[in-house]
């Protein structure tokens, strides 16, 4: 990939370098407490936290489509669906002396540090080949594709929602007096 | 002030979906609740998430192509969503825990 000359800090690429710097700080704070929080409720505020951040990351990628589903389903309903179930289901977390499982220590950290480490020296060291545009990634072409070349898989994500729907309504319906 | 430019280079977004993914590696091998460990899941999915759409930023030749796939990504994520938790209310409705070490029913 070509390099790009670095920006002055104040001109209008120097100040989109810095939000994206921001953007990065705050994903992984988010990221961060929703991975170790004690309380089921913080994690969960970090992740909205992380998902924002992810969509920002979209928008950074030429995709501002993307990043407006992102926040519509990720921030307004899968996060809202588990805001639901923390409330139905999990009381306090309760902070056990119990044994904690061999993974849950240093090993647990070990290996998510190994797997950063691995793919992390993958990206960087792969030479990529980059290939010439063909189209532009507009709403307009993705709306094509999806009814023309993807309408099979368009049809059956459907199909999976509704039965992830109904299975979900049944599953916990069941056992209810 | 070489780091106000690095949101144009591949690396940078691949090397942030590996940090979003181990994060979530993390949390679900050292979470004990059944939805910590549905949260953290959800972060590994938006790692990967974040490294199909860098790919198809920087170097696919029809950028529509990966967004489909993300989007694909996140409806399955909702219906994943969906299930789990369903499954962690029943679960809780019969236990009355959703800790992962106490549902020893099959346990030997």
């Amino acid at each position: 990939m070509t390099p790009v000359p670095p920006p002055a800090l104040f001109s209008a690429d120097g100040m989109v370098g810095l939000i994206f710097l921001v953007m990065i700080g705050v994903t992984l704070f988010g990221g961060f407490i929703a991975a170790t929080a004690e309380r089921l409720v913080r994690a969960l505020s970090g992740i909205v936290i992380c998902f924002t951040g992810v969509a920002g990351f979209y928008y950074f990628l030429n995709s501002p489509f993307m990043a407006m589903m992102q926040i519509l389903i990720y921030v307004g309903a899968i996060c809202v669906t588990i805001s639901f179930a923390i409330m139905l289901a999990a009381p306090e977390e309760k902070i056990k002396s119990s044994p904690s499982n061999m993974l849950s220590g240093p090993f647990g950290f070990m290996i998510a540090a190994l797997i950063f480490g691995g793919m992390t020296a993958l990206a960087l060291t792969t030479e990529w080949q980059v290939n010439a545009k063909t189209a532009s990634g507009s709403v307009r072409e993705i709306g094509i594709h999806l009814l023309t070349t993807y309408s099979m898989i368009f049809e059956l994500i459907s199909i999976v929602l509704l039965i992830a729907i109904i299975g979900s309504i049944v599953i916990a319906r069941g056992g209810r007096n | 002030m070489a780091l106000l430019s690095i949101h144009h280079y591949l690396t940078t977004y691949l090397v942030f979906g590996a940090m979003l993914f181990s994060l979530g590696v993390y949390g679900l091998v050292t979470r004990k609740t059944l939805i910590g460990m549905l949260i953290a899941a959800e972060l590994m999915l938006a790692g990967v998430s974040i490294n199909f759409m860098a790919f198809n930023r920087f170097l696919a030749p029809d950028p529509s192509v990966g967004q489909i796939f993300t989007l694909f990504i996140m409806a399955i994520a909702a219906a994943e969503a969906a299930i789990g938790l369903s499954i962690v209310v029943a679960v809780y409705r019969h236990y009355k825990t959703v800790d992962a070490e106490e549902l020893i029913n099959l346990k030997g």
